[in-house]
């Protein structure tokens, strides 16, 4: 086996809602930032990985379609799908790839245009976002399960409704001094309890608007260096140092303890702290998937930055904030930042890249040197976790 | 001159909206219509499902046998939507919920005539079938 796997290019197109443009035109945003910051040329990328979630596309098999646009062909191209981590499961697929050596330098290209459908077309497919023999005709959808979990949490470890605003009122936080965001402004405490806010509105109960994340459209771009070439052409390689990923029953009756959050991420963050011989307490930054505002309390425990139960007590104590002992998505989140499902993760992993390159601008950790990334994909249904350093 | 094919789509009248019309399981949709909810449990190796499954993971086996889930399961979560996609939107508000059983669980709506205040994680519940109109089958939760 070869040495080493470096990240040597991020990049990442503004989220924004109602992209003007086609996806093929969204992918090249985050692809040229890329290849900019990596200073390659099209023909110095061996094969590309491109990730979106289907169900948002019109374009049948896209990635031949964006591979020709970026001028990623004759190099072989190839699409992944796990919904909301597709393009971190493209990141490991890539490592994987350089780690076998097959190839020396590795794009992943995530995007996703939600406005590509009517929001009636959206509408018809959030139903079908569960198992669709046993689930989706009671009417299910994302943030109902998500609902569920919060609920039966908040029942067993006493975290309120106060909690889950303040994840929100973070994310914010930083959403104002991330540029690319979609969601721009302040959140307060108040506008979770005056019944004016929009944010106060239920959605699924005990889940209001604020604790839900923002759609948007967006593409990321990660590319990926054996660590021969990565030493050759890039002066701060961010070097790869642990992957884990699992799944878990589509079903919600097929699922573990709903107290203890997502087994999937419980399993991706053991494989990867073992792989990288770290603990969460070396983590100096993390990029969590906070889809729903429960979802980032989960993730505080299923990542071990807090022992179960007592997620809460990080956010009352604002530990994930930019000044506390753990970080965590200090770009805004997917609660601000935005969700384009496809280019999710691999803006997860441009975040993490440029903290510890220390380029995070505004929303730079000090002294960072170890990074991770959490991200879901479904309702727990996907897990990937990537650990990074300098 | 071959007969005519008749496909077997009793499925699509599980739920407000099925969106699977063929299943090994189809037996399931004549259960509802008699007022059982039932589970399938593996010939082989005994493991229970629910939702039934035709086959077996556990030891690779397809002969199943039906039983029925009977008895009271504790609410483990409960949501109450607000919003609904295509084909629930008159159906709004509804209540989903999950019930378990100990050897599996249940999910299914919660009985609109509890009212959300009432509900409580780890109340005991007892699953009722109801025919919807137009005819589908669909399952409820009321208290025990």
């Amino acid at each position: 086996m070869g040495g080493r796997v470096a990240i040597i290019g991020v990049g990442q197109s503004a989220f924004v809602r109602g992209y003007p443009g086609s996806i093929r035109e969204l992918a090249f945003e985050a692809f040229r930032e890329a290849m900019e910051d990596a200073k390659l040329e099209a023909k110095d990328i061996d094969a590309s990985i491109v990730a979106s979630a289907p169900e948002y596309d019109r374009q049948r098999s896209p990635a031949g379609v964006i591979a020709e646009y970026l001028g990623l062909i004759p190099q072989p191209t190839c699409y992944v799908e796990t919904v909301c981590s597709s393009s971190t499961t493209g990141v490991i697929m890539a490592y994987s790839m350089i780690k076998a050596g097959l190839y020396d330098v590795v794009a992943v290209i995530g995007f996703q245009k939600m406005s590509e459908i009517s929001s009636m077309e959206v509408q018809e497919r959030m139903g079908r976002g569960a198992d669709i023999q046993w689930e989706s005709p009671f009417g299910t959808m994302m943030p109902a399960y998500y609902a569920m979990y919060a609920r039966a949490y908040m029942a067993e470890h006493g975290l309120t409704l106060e909690d889950l605003a303040a994840v929100r009122v973070k994310a914010a936080t930083y959403g104002q001094i991330n540029p690319k965001a979609v969601y721009r402004k302040a959140v307060t405490m108040q506008d979770f309890t005056d019944p004016e806010s929009r944010l106060a509105a239920p959605v699924a109960s005990p889940l209001r608007v604020g604790d839900c994340c923002a759609n948007a459209d967006g593409s990321s771009c990660v590319i990926l260096a054996s660590e021969e070439r990565a030493r050759a052409v890039c002066e701060k390689p961010v070097w790869i140092l642990g992957v884990g990923s699992a799944a878990e029953a589509v079903t919600m009756t097929g699922r573990p303890d709903l107290t203890q959050g997502l087994r999937v991420a419980v399993e991706a963050a053991q494989k990867a702290y073992k792989m990288a011989g770290l603990g969460p307490k070396e983590i100096d930054v993390a990029e969590v998937h906070d889809c729903f505002t429960i979802a980032e309390i989960m993730a505080y425990e299923n990542l071990g930055f807090a022992k179960p139960g007592e997620g809460k007590e990080l956010i009352r104590s604002k530990e994930t904030y930019k000044e506390g002992s753990i970080p965590v998505n200090v770009d805004g989140g997917l609660l601000s930042k935005g969700h384009p499902i496809g280019a999710t993760g691999g803006s997860q992993v441009r975040t993490i890249v440029l903290q510890l390159r220390g380029e995070a601008g505004e929303m730079q950790v000090p002294k960072a040197e170890i990074g991770l990334v959490h991200n879901i994909g479904g309702v727990g249904l996907y897990g990937n976790v990537i650990i990074m350093g300098r | 001159m071959g007969k005519e094919k008749t496909e077997d789509t009793r499925f699509s009248r599980f739920g407000v909206v099925s969106f699977t019309a063929m299943s090994k399981v189809n037996d399931f949709i004549d259960y509802l219509e008699q007022g059982k909810l039932m589970g399938t449990k593996c010939k082989g190796c005994g493991k229970a499902f629910f939702p039934p499954r035709a086959d077996c993971y556990a030891c690779l086996g397809s002969e199943m046998e039906w039983f029925e889930v009977k008895g009271k399961g504790r609410l483990l979560s409960f949501t109450k939507l607000s919003y609904a996609p295509v084909g629930f939107e008159k159906e709004l508000p509804y209540t989903l919920g999950l019930l378990d059983f100990g050897d599996y669980k249940v999910f299914g709506w919660v009985s609109k005539e509890i009212p959300e205040e009432e509900l409580e994680v780890g109340m005991e519940m007892v699953p009722k079938v109801v025919k919807l109109e137009g005819g589908n089958f669909i399952y409820e939760f009321s208290r025990a």
